[in-house]
C-alpha cells in the first residue's frame, strides 16, 4: 500500500507491505536508523519519535497509520546546527553509555518536558519515563539530564 | 602552540563518543545493509528437551520471497568443529559438542534446528513459520541438586552424568580450623538466573568475496579479535587472514556479548553458500532464549571464627549450572569468584569447591561481574549470619576481619596477592555519606512505635579481582588464551594522533578516557586524538573487552605505546636540537634544553621532521609511530564499602530502596564523570539483581520470563538516585595506578539490599530471605518468622 508521511518536516512517500511497523518504514524503507527498536513488546521505548508532536513507540504503531501525518526522529531534532537543549543535556550529563537507548529516551523527554509546561523534578522525570529502558546508566545521569533540559527549555535557571 | 596547558587525567571531559549517538547517526549492527543482501531467520527449538524426528524445510521454499532454507543436518557438512569453550577448567571436564544448529536432538529451549534466507524480513520471518519440525520429547532435567543424584535423567546420555567438572581449590590447613574453632556457620545461598539484557539484541551483517575467498563479519560483540580467531580456526575452518571482524557501534553488552555464535557462524557460511551478503537480527524474543544466561548458583558457605567472630577459615561449595552446553567462557565463570569467598577480610585457611552441571536449559556465561557477584553476596550474607551469631555489630564485624592496611601487595586466604587496600577508609565514608547514625535513630523509632513500614540498613564491604589477566594465571587456570593487551599509537605528521586499541567498548567511553592519558603523555589535545577499536583490520591486535579490563590492560598499553612515541621524539628532538638527550627535558609534549627553555620541539614538530625524514639521526627510522602488548603482572583489586538503607512494608513486603551510597577505591581516576556512571550504572543493575530480575522456567523448561514485560529489567521510577563517593589507593600492578569499575557496583550491591532487606525484619526474626527479595517472597518471610501461615 501507498503511504505518505511528513518526516522530520520533508514529505516522503512509498509503497509497503501493510503490516509495516512504522519503527521499520523509518529505519528500512527511508534510512532512517537512528530510532532502535530493543524489544518487541512495546517495553523497551527504544524505538520512540513523535507522531503529530505525541512522542510514540513506533514498533507499536503500523507505517500506514502514519500516512498523511508528521513524524519527527532523533534525526530531526537538532535544527540548523544547533543541537536540542536535551541532546546537549544528555552530553553534559553523562546521560548515555552504549547510547542504544537514547534517541527514544530523548523522544520520550522531549515530550514530557513539552507536555508538562514547567521544569521537572526528578521524581516527575522517573514517573514520566517509566516506559523507556537503559540498561547502562542505572537512570541517574539520564534523571539529571532530562532536569537541566526542562529547566532550560521552560526558562528556569539552570542549575543541576 | 601544540602543548596543552594542563593535565586532563583526572577531570571530567565530556565524552567523544556522544556527538554520534545523541543525533541518530551512530551505526549500530543492525543498521546496515549491504547490496543484494538477505535477511537470516531461526527455527528455534519449543522444545527443552527433545529427539528431532524431522526437519522439513520445504514449504518455507514454497514462501514468496524465501531463498534458502537449511535444517541442521543439511550443514552438518560445513563445521570444522563444534562452537568451543576457551576454558576447560580441568582435565576430566566433560564438554559435549554444540553446533550451530542441533541434528539430533535438542537441549534446551531456542536451540536453534533450521535456518531460512529470505529477501526481506518479513519473508525469513514467513519461511521460518512453515518450517516444519517435529520432536519426540524426553525428560527435561531442570533442577540442579536433582541432576546430579543418582538415576537421574541426563541431559547429555553419553556422558553418563550430568556433572561437567568438579574444581577445587585449597590454601592452608582448613580442616583442622574447622575442627577447632569454637564457632562456625554455615550458610546456603541461591543467586538466581539472570537474564542480562543488553538493550540493543544481538545482530550481525556476514559479507563474503568469492575472488578473494574473503569474510567479513560485521557483529555486534564485545570480542571482535576472539571471535575471529575461534570462528576461523575451530568453526569454518577458513584461515584466520582470510576473516575479518567488525564490532561497529555496540549497544550494550555487560558480558553477553561474550560469544562466539551459532548465528555468526551460519550467516558467514550462509554468505559463501548464497554468494550474497547475510543479515540477521535477534529480535527480543528469541534473544531472552539464544543469548546466554547468567548466575545461578546454589552456594554453602561456612566461616570457622573465634569467639568474638575473628574468622580463621572459609569453606564453599558450589553448584554452578552450566545451562544444556559449555559456552565460551563459561566453566571459567565460577572461578572468577573462587578466590573471593574470603571478600577483604583474613584468616589462615581457604577451601573452595565447585561442581558445573548441565541442565535443559539456555546455557550460562559471563555477566556483569561474572563469578565475584556470587563470590561476595555469599561472604558479605555470611558475615552478616556470624556477626549474628556472636553477637557484634555488623560494622564491628568487618572492620575486625579486614586484611591489614597496605598501599603496596599483601596476600589473601584466598590465595590472592592484593595490590593495596584501606578498607576502613571506604567505610568511614560510606557510614557518613549515607546519614547512618540517623538511619539508625529512625529505625529504633519505627520499631518502639511498631510502624508497619520498617528501616533496615545493609552492609557490602567487597574486593574484588579484575584487570583480566596474567596471562600465566590465565595458564595455570587452564584459560586457552591470553590476557595482554596492544596499542599503536600514531602521530600523524600534522600532528594528530591515532591510536589502534584492542580492547572493544560498547559504552564505556574508552575514545574519551585513552585519548585523556594521550593527551597528558603527548601533549596533544584531546580533540586531536582519534581512537580506533573493534575492527581486526584496522587493530588487528587485542584481546577484547569483559572482566573491566580495558582500562588496566588495554589504557596501559596504550600508555606504554606512548612512553615509546616520547622515546624516539626524543632522539630525533636531540639530534634537530644538537644536544644530548640526556640534556632534554620533556613536559607533556615538549622537549626543551636544560637551562635554556626556549631551544625546544614539540611532538608535532617531531611528528612531522619524522614524516619528511629529511634530517633523522642515525639508525632511526621514519614516522613517528610506535606499539606496545602488555601483559599485567598481577589482576587489580578494586574495593569499596556500599551501604544500602531499605524501606520494607511488613502488611505488603514492598521494598523501597531509601538510600543507598557507593564508595568505591577504584585506584587513579582518569575521568570521574565516566567512573560514577559506570557505579550507577552497576548498583542498579545488582538492586536489580536483588530485588527483580529472576529467570523462571516451568516445569518444562519453558522459559516463563520470556520478555521484556515479565523479566523486570527496571525502570527509572523502580529504582533510586544513589550517593556516590571515592577513596583513591593507586593500584601497585600497572604505572598509572588504575584499578576497574566496570563491575564494582554489580559486584558490590545485591548483598547490601538483602542485608538491608534481613536488617529491616530482623526484629520480627527473620534471618533468611531468598533473592530477588520480591513483595511475595518479602511477605512469606514475615509470616513464617510469625509462626503464621505461609
Amino acid at each position: 500500500m501507498h503511504v505518505s508521511v511528513t518526516v522530520n518536516g520533508t514529505r516522503r512517500e512509498a509503497d509497503v507491505e501493510p503490516r509495516t511497523l512504522l519503527v521499520y518504514f523509518l529505519r528500512e524503507t527511508l534510512g532512517l536508523t537512528g530510532t532502535n527498536v530493543g524489544c518487541d513488546t512495546s517495553t523497551c521505548g527504544a524505538c520512540t519519535v513523535h507522531v503529530d508532536g505525541q512522542s510514540v513507540k513506533s514498533c507499536t504503531m503500523l507505517a500506514a497509520q502514519a500516512d498523511g501525518r508528521e513524524v519527527t526522529t532523533i534525526e530531526g531534532m537538532a535544527s540548523d546546527g544547533e543541537l536540542h537543549p536535551l541532546q546537549r543535556a544528555f552530553h553534559e550529563h553523562h546521560g548515555l553509555q552504549c547510547g542504544y537507548c537514547t534517541p527514544g529516551m530523548i523522544m520520550a523527554s522531549d515530550s514530557l518536558i513539552r507536555e508538562a509546561g514547567h521544569p521537572l523534578a526528578e521524581e516527575e522525570v522517573r514517573i514520566g519515563l517509566e516506559g523507556n529502558l537503559c540498561r547502562c546508566t542505572g537512570y541517574q545521569n539520564i534523571v539529571k539530564a532530562v532536569v537541566a533540559a526542562s529547566q532550560e527549555m521552560h526558562g528556569a535557571p539552570a542549575s543541576a | 602552540m601544540a602543548q596543552t596547558a594542563e593535565r586532563v587525567v583526572g577531570t571530567e571531559v565530556r565524552r567523544k563518543e556522544d556527538p554520534e549517538l545523541i543525533t541518530g547517526q551512530a551505526r549500530y549492527s543492525d543498521d546496515l545493509a549491504a547490496p543484494g543482501m538477505l535477511w537470516m531467520k531461526l527455527v528455534l527449538s519449543p522444545f527443552a528437551h527433545a529427539r528431532i524426528t524431522s526437519v522439513d524445510v520445504s514449504p518455507a521454499l514454497q514462501v514468496p520471497g524465501v531463498v534458502a532454507a537449511f535444517g541442521g543436518r543439511d550443514l552438518a557438512g560445513e563445521w570444522a568443529g563444534p562452537l568451543p569453550t576457551a576454558w576447560p577448567v580441568t582435565d576430566d571436564l566433560k564438554n559435549p559438542p554444540m553446533y550451530p544448529l542441533a541434528t539430533d536432538e535438542v537441549r534446551f529451549q531456542g536451540e536453534g534446528v533450521a535456518v531460512v534466507l529470505a529477501e526481506s524480513r518479513a519473508a525469513a520471518e514467513d519461511g521460518a513459520e512453515a518450517v516444519v519440525a517435529e520432536y519426540d520429547p524426553l525428560p527435561v532435567v531442570l533442577d540442579m541438586e536433582e541432576a546430579l543424584k543418582d538415576g537421574a535423567d541426563l541431559v547429555h546420555a553419553d556422558l553418563g552424568t550430568n556433572a561437567s567438572y568438579t574444581w577445587t581449590l585449597t590454601n592452608g590447613d582448613v580442616d583442622a580450623v574447622f575442627a577447632t574453632a569454637p564457632v562456625v556457620v554455615k550458610e546456603r545461598y541461591v543467586v538466581q538466573r539472570q537474564i542480562p539484557a543488553a538493550m540493543e539484541p544481538r545482530a550481525l551483517l556476514a559479507e563474503y568475496a568469492p575472488a578473494m575467498g574473503e569474510y567479513t563479519l560485521t557483529t555486534s560483540t564485545q570480542i571482535p579479535h576472539i571471535v575471529r580467531v575461534v570462528l576461523a580456526a575451530f568453526v569454518l575452518g577458513i584461515p584466520e587472514s582470510k576473516l575479518r571482524v567488525r564490532a561497529p557501534n555496540v549497544g550494550g553488552g555487560f558480558g553477553s556479548k561474550i560469544r562466539v555464535s551459532p548465528e555468526e557462524s551460519l550467516a558467514l557460511v550462509l554468505a559463501r553458500r548464497t554468494g550474497r551478503p547475510v543479515k540477521w537480527t535477534g529480535d527480543r524474543s528469541s534473544d531472552v532464549l539464544t543469548t546466554h544466561h547468567a548466575r545461578d548458583q546454589i552456594q554453602e558457605i561456612e566461616l570457622a571464627a573465634d569467639e568474638d567472630g575473628r574468622i580463621r577459615g572459609y569453606r564453599t561449595r558450589l553448584i554452578a549450572n552450566m545451562g544444556a552446553y559449555l559456552l565460551l567462557v563459561g566453566p571459567g565463570v565460577p572461578l572468577l569468584g573462587a578466590f573471593l569467598f574470603c571478600g577483604p577480610y583474613g584468616g589462615e585457611a581457604y577451601h573452595f569447591e565447585c561442581t558445573g552441571v548441565f541442565t535443559n536449559t539456555t546455557p550460562t556465561d559471563a555477566y556483569r561481574g561474572a563469578g565475584r557477584p556470587e563470590a561476595t553476596y555469599a561472604i558479605e550474607r555470611a558475615i552478616d549470619a556470624l556477626a549474628r551469631r556472636v553477637g557484634r555489630d555488623p560494622v564491628e564485624i568487618r572492620r575486625m576481619n579486614f586484611l591489614p592496611e597496605s598501599d603496596g601487595p599483601i596476600p589473601s586466604p584466598g590465595g590472592l596477592t592484593v595490590d593495596s587496600g584501606h578498607y576502613n577508609g571506604t567505610l568511614d565514608k560510606a557510614l557518613e555519606l549515607v546519614g547512618y547514625e540517623e538511619l539508625r535513630a529512625e529505625q529504633r523509632a519505627r520499631r518502639e512505635r511498631g510502624d508497619a513500614k520498617q528501616i533496615g540498613i545493609g552492609f557490602s564491604t567487597y574486593i574484588e579481582m579484575c584487570g583480566l589477566a596474567p596471562s600465566r594465571v590465565l595458564g595455570s587456570l587452564k584459560y586457552a588464551a591470553g590476557g595482554w593487551d596492544a596499542a599503536r599509537i600514531r602521530v600523524l605528521p600534522t600532528g594528530k594522533v591515532t591510536a589502534f586499541v584492542g580492547v572493544s567498548p560498547h559504552g564505556q567511553g574508552h575514545a574519551t578516557t585513552f585519548s585523556q592519558i594521550l593527551s597528558d603523555d603527548l601533549g596533544i589535545p584531546v580533540d586531536d586524538i582519534e581512537v580506533v577499536h573493534g575492527d581486526t583490520a584496522l587493530a588487528p591486535l587485542g584481546m577484547d573487552t569483559y572482566g573491566s579490563r580495558s582500562l588496566s590492560v588495554g589504557g596501559v598499553a596504550v600508555h606504554r605505546a606512548a612512553d615509546r612515541i616520547v622515546e624516539k621524539a626524543r632522539k630525533i628532538a636531540a639530534h634537530e636540537l644538537e644536544v644530548s638527550e640526556d640534556d632534554l627535558e620533556y613536559v607533556r609534549g615538549r622537549f626543551s634544553v636544560k637551562g635554556a627553555p626556549d631551544r625546544a620541539r614539540t611532538i608535532p614538530e617531531v611528528a612531522f621532521s619524522a614524516w619528511t625524514a629529511h634530517n633523522l639521526p642515525e639508525g632511526v627510522e621514519p614516522e613517528l609511530d610506535a606499539s606496545a602488548v602488555y601483559d599485567p603482572e598481577n589482576f587489580v583489586y578494586p574495593y569499596g564499602a556500599h551501604i544500602c538503607a531499605v524501606e520494607v512494608d511488613t502488611e505488603t513486603g514492598q521494598v523501597d530502596v531509601l538510600r543507598y551510597a557507593a564508595v568505591d577505591d577504584v585506584g587513579t581516576i582518569i575521568n570521574p564523570q565516566i567512573v560514577d556512571g559506570q557505579v550507577a550504572g552497576g548498583v542498579i543493575q545488582g538492586i536489580a539483581e536483588a530485588l527483580f530480575e529472576e529467570a523462571v522456567y516451568d516445569e518444562n523448561g519453558d522459559l516463563l520470563t520470556s520478555s521484556l514485560t515479565n523479566y523486570e529489567v527496571p525502570a527509572a521510577s523502580d529504582v533510586p538516585s544513589i550517593r556516590i563517593d571515592k577513596t583513591v589507593t593507586p593500584s601497585t600492578t600497572n604505572e598509572l595506578g588504575v584499578k576497574g569499575v566496570g563491575e564494582t557496583g554489580t559486584i558490590a550491591s545485591p548483598p547490601a539490599v538483602i542485608n538491608a532487606v534481613v536488617d529491616a525484619l530482623s526484629h520480627l526474626g527473620v534471618t533468611e530471605m531468598a533473592r530477588p527479595a520480591t513483595p511475595e517472597r518479602v511477605w512469606r518471610a514475615i509470616q513464617q518468622a510469625k509462626g503464621g501461615a505461609a
